[in-house]
C-alpha cells in the first residue's frame, strides 16, 4: 500500500504569498506615475482635480516605501510640487482689476504643460521601440574592415612597449632644435585641446602614423603636450598604438568601429579635463 | 546587358560592405557608370528581393543602402546569433527618443522633459554608442550636448532623421518655446510662473 501524504502538509512553504502582498508597475519617473493616475481615473488632463491627484500621489509614494523602494528625490520633489500647487488653488486669485496685465495663469498650467510634452516623448519611444530594429527584427553581416586588419599586428605579436614609445618620442624631440631662451609667460597649451585636435585628425582615418601626429609641432612644448594627449588617449581607450615589427612604423589607430564617431563620456571629461 | 551587369556589380559590393553605401560612395566607386543607372539597378535588386521573396532584402538607413536580413525571418537569425538582441528599457527609449527629436539637447533638457535624474541612461546610451556628444553649449557652465549617432539610424532602420515619425501632436496648451523657458527654470517653479504665452 502506498502512503499518501495528506494534502496540507507542503515540503516547500510558499512564500511567495507574504512576499508579494502588493504589485506595482514600476515608474519611470513622477510624470510617469502621474500619468498612471490620469488614466486610471479618467481625468481630464486640462481639467486636473489637484487635491484627489495629490492623495493618491501620496498614497503611490506610500506604498513604494513599504515595498523597500528606494524613492528617488524626483517623485520627492512633483510631491512637494503638487501640494504647492494645491495650496495656491485654495487662495482666491486676485482682482482681475489689480493683476494689470500680467496674465493669471492657473496654479496647473506649468505641470499640464510639461505632463504632455513628456506623455509626447513616451508615445514616441514606443513606436520607436516598434520599428524594425537591428539585431532583434533584422541582420547584417559583420566583419572587421580589412584595412584595419592590415595594420594590425598578428595576435601574438605584443602591443606596443612603453620603450618603443619613448625612442620615438626622442626621435620626434631631437628633430626640434633646443630653446635656447627662457620665455616668460607662455602662452598656455592645454591637453584637452591637443586631444580634441588630435581626435580630430584622427577622425575618418583607419590608423595614422605617430610621427604624423607631431608635425606642426616646431616648439618643444608643443611636442611635449601632444605627446601626453597620446598617453592621455590611450589610457582613455580611445586610440590604440599598434606596430608590427621592432623599430617599423607606429601606428595610432583610432578605437572604434568603422570610422563613426568619437565618444567621450562627460564622466571622463570632467575628471580628466576639468 | 550593361543593366544586369551593374546590377551584379552593386550587389556584389552591397554584400561585401560592412555598412550602408551611400550612392555618392558608390557613383565614386563605379566610376565608369551613370548615376542614373546606379540608382535604377538599386531599385531593381529591391524589387528583385521583394519579388522572389529571397531572404535579404536592400534597406535604405542612414543615409545609404544595406543588404538586410527579411524581417520575417527574424526567429531564425536569433538563434543562429549569439549576441543577445538590443534590449531598452523604458527610460532608455524615452531618453532616445527625447534626444532624438530634441537634438542638439543637454543632459539637463533632457531630465527637465523626462522629470527624472537621466545621466546613468545617457551614459549608457553613449556606451552603445547611439547617442554622441555633440559639443557644447554656449551658456554658462558650457554643458555638453548630445545627438543621435549613425548607428542610431542603423540600429532603428532609419534612412535619416527626418525619416523619425512624426511627433502625435498634442493640444494647443503645449508650450513649444518650452526649452527656452527651461533654461533658467530646471524645477516647475511655481513662483516664476513664466508668463510667456
Amino acid at each position: 500500500m502506498t502512503v499518501v501524504p495528506p494534502a496540507d502538509i507542503t515540503l516547500f512553504p510558499d512564500f511567495s504569498q507574504a512576499v508579494y502582498t502588493i504589485r506595482t508597475e514600476s515608474f519611470e519617473g513622477p510624470f510617469d506615475l502621474l500619468l498612471h493616475l490620469i488614466k486610471k481615473n479618467e481625468i481630464d488632463i486640462y481639467n486636473i482635480p489637484i487635491s484627489a491627484i495629490t492623495r493618491q500621489y501620496l498614497e503611490y509614494l506610500d506604498i513604494m516605501k513599504e515595498l523597500n523602494l528606494d524613492i528617488a528625490g524626483d517623485f520627492l520633489v512633483m510631491a512637494s510640487t503638487l501640494i504647492q500647487i494645491k495650496s495656491r488653488m485654495l487662495l482666491p486669485l486676485p482682482d482681475v482689476e489689480e493683476a494689470g496685465e500680467e496674465e493669471i495663469e492657473d496654479p496647473r498650467a506649468e505641470l499640464v504643460r510639461r505632463l504632455l510634452e513628456y506623455s509626447k516623448y513616451k508615445d514616441a519611444a514606443i513606436t520607436l521601440s516598434q520599428r524594425e530594429l537591428l539585431g532583434r527584427d533584422t541582420f547584417v553581416r559583420n566583419f572587421p574592415a580589412p584595412e584595419l586588419d592590415e595594420i594590425k599586428p598578428e595576435q601574438e605579436q605584443p602591443d606596443v612597449e612603453m620603450f618603443e614609445l619613448i625612442e620615438a618620442f626622442q626621435r620626434i624631440l631631437a628633430t626640434v632644435p633646443a630653446e635656447t631662451f627662457h620665455e616668460v609667460g607662455a602662452e598656455g597649451l592645454s591637453i584637452a585641446d591637443r586631444i580634441n585636435e588630435l581626435l580630430l585628425l584622427l577622425q575618418g582615418s583607419d590608423a595614422v602614423e605617430f610621427e604624423d601626429l607631431f608635425t606642426g609641432s616646431v616648439i618643444r612644448e608643443q611636442v611635449v603636450v601632444t605627446f601626453l594627449a597620446i598617453l592621455e588617449l590611450c589610457r582613455l581607450k580611445m586610440v590604440k598604438l599598434s606596430q608590427q615589427q621592432s623599430f617599423g612604423t607606429l601606428w595610432v589607430i583610432p578605437v572604434l568601429l568603422e570610422g563613426g564617431d568619437y565618444i567621450v563620456t562627460e564622466e571622463d571629461l570632467d575628471r580628466d579635463f576639468a | 546587358m550593361t543593366g544586369t551587369s551593374l546590377k551584379s556589380v552593386v550587389e556584389s559590393l552591397l554584400f561585401v560592405s560592412d555598412a550602408p553605401l551611400t550612392l555618392d560612395r558608390l557613383c565614386s566607386i563605379l566610376e565608369e557608370y551613370d548615376m542614373n543607372d546606379i540608382r535604377d539597378a538599386l531599385a531593381e535588386l529591391d524589387a528583385d528581393y521583394v519579388r522572389e521573396g529571397r531572404g535579404i532584402c536592400l534597406a535604405e538607413v542612414a543615409g545609404g543602402w544595406q543588404l538586410r536580413s527579411r524581417q520575417e525571418n527574424a526567429d531564425f537569425l536569433r538563434r543562429l546569433s549569439r549576441i543577445r538582441p538590443y534590449r531598452f528599457s523604458q527610460s532608455a527609449m524615452e531618453t532616445l527618443a527625447i534626444i532624438a527629436y530634441r537634438q542638439p539637447i543637454t543632459r539637463s533638457e533632457v531630465e527637465y522633459l523626462r522629470g527624472v535624474d537621466s545621466g546613468g541612461v545617457l551614459k549608457t546610451l553613449l556606451d552603445k554608442k547611439l547617442v554622441r556628444i555633440l559639443g557644447k553649449k554656449d551658456i554658462p557652465g558650457r554643458p555638453l550636448i548630445y545627438g543621435t549617432s549613425r548607428e542610431f539610424l542603423e540600429a532603428f532602420s532609419l534612412k535619416d532623421l527626418a525619416g523619425l515619425p512624426t511627433l502625435k501632436e498634442v493640444r494647443e496648451l503645449t508650450d513649444r518655446d518650452l526649452l527656452e523657458q527651461q533654461e533658467e527654470l530646471p524645477l516647475p517653479g511655481m513662483g516664476e510662473k513664466s508668463g510667456t504665452e
